[in-house]
């Protein structure tokens, strides 16, 4: 029974994985080395930053990140102030006031991403009837997860002669059935980064995937750090645990 | 042998009163176990320990959760994102979720393969599969808590099963749900009963327990204790192997915690519910995707049965016809190590399973359709035609006469064999 | 113990008295925790605010031909859909026996010009696509179901796939031409 360990692990393992494979006829999206990937990743702080820029300069316009806060931009290298400051940017619906009213101010550090329309028929109404999903979990909603996210961004190519377009769709490499509604969104020098690298569309979507991948996973680095430390611990008090084993055992022939 | 402690006067005068100590010294220290049980034997405490880690994170998380349609999402975000070590607590409990899964199947598997269901072992057998069952809803309704799209889409499908009843189907599914459509009284409902069946679980362990110390374990020859050379104390032997499984599990589980949190879920319920949206592959948690192969494996009707009442009463039947494993198999001999033709239906069963298992994740589609169909009558033909006929032709090999033997070649052996410095034999 | 057995054996009128009162009130007390239990069960069925989002009206007015809506009526969409010529002549020219859930198209609608069907699967509960113009709608220009793959013809009837039923129908009234009442 002991020699089939081995090939039941693989087979939980296989089944655990096999959803995963009915993904869907698009092309598999290149694999990019994160710096967020492996045993002791953690994110590239100024990558995260462009990212922030990228997407409150590209992606805000229509894509929501309600779960993140403005607060939480201190998480990736900005300082009180200037959070304080782009947060002070947005205008946010607050009250009702002594009179009743609601009113707008400028925002705080405690409040979440604006989002851009007020509800999800107000976003469809704008965009042709196709909803900008929330972009606070998309690299954990989407099957490839960041590796996806980039594709995306990099994978708009003229439509094959033999494929009839929907009206308003592009064609999209890497998305499910190829036909999204949702227009490339770079292009070279459409921001202009702060830190003056090069704004390359490849560039670009390295870092508005590695922003979302840290919207989505604040915990990643504090995840693996504390994981490390964790698994080094159990696996030294497993074999601690076996050498008393032994021992216990050592006078019970069985 | 007498634990030192127990002559403390303080606590005889507890026991005295509530025999608690003497208990925890018959049951856990002096316990008479089988000196011969295999790495196999652990995965039954290991699983009790997972349900008392499930319990403890489960009743922290409900802390911070908000059982509403509206605000069920964001709270579980708030968990993972602002709550102090939340996403820790959240992950332990998602993956414990996994792993209590993958234990008790391993658990279950093992007491096939010892026939460890044989008399007089009948009720624990059926305790056991009824505590499966019941985990089975506890981990279903939980699993609708985080109001993902998967969340939502699977409370659906499930509940929906019950509209195959012939007559008051329908009637069932509205009053399951509280409403027309699964929505915020069908999440109240199930926060509540989430919360309660861990508890039920427990009871039902206790029983599984009671009934395992009438006659001790089993064990990997399957025959009985002849005397006590047979057998070992449960401490300090078994509380220290225990221990080292726990670690070694441990090991691999704070892996996926701490570095793939996100294997055994599904990407789709990252998305909040939305009831007029469907995901294009609605599949269940990977631990039901055998019974949902089966279910979906029956695509036509039979005379009057649809085939949707037929997968779903094949469905349930697949776990209920454990129920009576103890006596469909007729065999006298326990272990599978003494029957040859057994020992071989058992893997191609286990491996029947991970195929189900396969198939279920898989669109209901083409090949997936026909494989399904016949995994699912071999599943069926194991329990009721395999298993019976077996010990009408099967010639188990010689049993031997004691479970020391092997080990101390010979019959018998001194009787207190556990003191006897002896060169090991494993 | 022998003026116990005494009682239990010498005085069977006695005896027969006592037992129907056990009965009685064995049976009184039975009956009365069977009807204690009604309120715990019952009180998982709809509420009276569920009950009350029973019907739905629709304007059908901005609908053209060949269009659908989806309304949302006791929280499950039900789709409305203005047919074309060519959809009602496919719908009401199918053999009955090719149909796994026969139904004529005239059972089926009030008025041929409108189907009015629940957008939710028979199979398992989920909603086929073929509401939007892009959307895949199956081998018999109705719907298809994406989770098990039922594929549903412009009457809203099952053609292929594992749904046993046809798309239900809702009950509803035309209040005038352009306005429906669904419930």
């Amino acid at each position: 029974m002991r020699r089939t360990v081995g090939a039941l692990v693989a087979a939980f393992v296989l089944i655990g994985s096999s959803p995963a494979l009915a993904a869907g006829e698009a092309a598999v999206p290149p694999s990019m080395k994160w710096t967020f990937d492996g045993l002791f990743g953690s994110f590239d702080r100024a990558a995260l930053r462009r990212g922030f820029q990228v997407y409150t300069e590209v992606c805000s316009a229509c894509h929501s990140l309600r779960l993140v806060h403005y607060r939480n931009l201190t998480e990736i290298g900005f300082s009180e102030d200037q959070v304080k400051a782009i947060a002070a940017e947005v205008e946010v619906t607050d009250g009702p006031d002594a009179e009743g009213e609601m009113f707008d101010r400028p925002g705080l550090p405690s409040d979440r991403f604006v989002s851009p329309f007020p509800n999800d028929n107000a976003a469809r109404a704008a965009n042709n009837g196709a909803l900008p999903p929330d972009l606070s979990l998309v690299t954990k909603s989407r099957i490839g997860g960041p590796n996806y996210i980039h594709g995306l961004m990099v994978g708009y190519r003229d439509a094959p002669d033999d494929m009839e377009m929907s009206e308003g769709m592009e064609y999209n490499m890497y998305f499910p059935g190829h036909q999204i509604a949702m227009a490339a969104p770079l292009s070279d020098e459409l921001v202009e980064y702060t830190d003056g690298t090069e704004a390359t569309v490849p560039q670009m979507a390295k870092d508005v995937t590695n922003f979302l991948v840290w919207a989505a996973e604040p915990e990643l680095e504090e995840r693996k750090r504390m994981g490390v430390k964790v698994v080094l611990f159990l696996l030294l008090l497993t074999g601690m645990l076996f050498a008393v084993k032994r021992a216990v055992w050592s006078n019970v022939p069985h | 042998m007498t634990q030192p402690w127990m002559k403390n006067r303080l606590v005889q005068w507890v026991d005295y009163r509530l025999p608690m100590f003497s208990f925890m010294e018959k049951e856990l220290i002096d316990y008479p176990t089988p000196r011969n049980l295999s790495y196999w034997w652990n995965f039954g405490s290991l699983a009790g320990i997972v349900l008392v880690i499930m319990i403890v994170t489960g009743i922290v998380l409900a802390m911070h959760y908000t059982p509403h349609v509206d605000y069920a999402f964001d709270s579980v975000e708030r968990i993972m994102r602002d709550v102090n070590y939340g996403w820790l607590i959240r992950y332990i409990h998602t993956n414990g979720g996994s792993a209590f899964f993958i234990i008790v199947y391993i658990h279950i598997f093992r007491g096939l393969y010892y026939g460890s269901y044989k008399s007089p072992r009948e009720i624990l057998w059926i305790l056991g599969v009824i505590i499966l069952l019941c985990m089975m809803a506890t981990a279903f309704m939980g699993y609708v808590l985080p109001w993902g799209q998967m969340s939502f889409w699977g409370a659906t499908v499930i509940t929906n099963l019950f509209s195959a009843v012939p007559i008051v189907g329908d009637i069932i599914v509205t009053w399951l749900w509280g409403g027309f459509t699964v929505d915020n009284p069908t999440l109240n409902r199930f926060y509540s009963l989430h919360y309660l069946m861990p508890f039920v679980i427990v009871g039902v362990v206790a029983l599984h327990m009671i009934s395992l110390h009438q006659h001790g374990s089993n064990n990997p020859l399957g025959i009985d204790a002849k005397g006590p050379q047979d057998k070992i104390p449960f401490h300090p032997y078994y509380t220290v192997k225990d221990m080292f499984g726990l670690c070694a599990f441990l090991t691999i589980f704070a892996g996926f915690v701490f570095f793939a949190p996100n294997f055994f879920g599904e990407p789709e319920n990252y998305i909040p519910a939305d009831p007029l949206v469907t995901p294009p592959h609605i599949v269940p948690e990977w631990y039901f995707l055998p019974y949902y192969a089966i279910l979906r494996s029956i695509t036509f009707d039979i005379w009057f049965l649809s085939a949707k009442l037929i997968g779903v009463v094949l469905m349930f039947g697949s776990i209920l016809i454990l129920f009576l494993v103890p006596w469909l198999d007729r065999s006298p001999v326990r272990s599978a190590r003494y029957r040859p033709i057994y020992k071989q239906l058992f893997w191609v069963l286990v491996i029947d399973c991970l195929v189900l298992g396969w198939v279920g994740g898989n669109p209901p589609e083409g090949i997936f359709v026909v494989i399904g169909q016949i995994a699912t009558l071999y599943y069926f033909a194991h329990f009721l035609v395999l298993l019976p006929l077996l010990s009408f032709i099967e010639t188990p090999r010689p049993l031997p006469t004691s479970i020391a033997e092997p080990v101390l070649g010979g019959s018998g052996g001194p009787p207190a064999a556990a003191e006897q410095p002896m060169e090991k034999a494993q | 113990m022998a003026d116990y057995e005494d009682t239990q054996a010498g005085h069977g009128h006695g005896e027969t008295r006592r037992d129907f009162l056990y009965l009685a009130t064995g049976a009184f007390g039975a009956a009365g925790s069977a009807i204690a239990l009604w309120p715990l069960i019952h009180q998982m069925s709809p509420a009276r605010d569920t009950l009350a989002l029973a019907t739905t009206e629709v304007d059908l007015s901005p609908i053209e031909q060949g269009q659908s809506i989806t309304v949302v009526w006791r929280g499950k969409p039900v789709f409305i859909r203005r047919r074309t010529e060519d959809e009602i002549k496919e719908a009401q020219a199918v053999e009955l026996d090719d149909l796994p859930d026969p139904q004529t198209d005239a059972q089926r609608t009030k008025k041929p010009e409108w189907l009015i069907v629940v957008g939710v699967c028979t199979h398992l509960g989920c909603i086929p696509k073929g509401q939007a113009t892009g959307d895949r709608k199956g081998d018999y220009g109705g719907w298809f179901c994406p989770c098990h793959g039922s594929h549903y013809d412009t009457s809203g009837r099952i053609r292929k796939g594992p749904a046993p039923e046809n798309l239900p129908v809702p009950t509803y009234e035309f209040l005038s031409d352009d306005l429906v009442r669904i419930g």
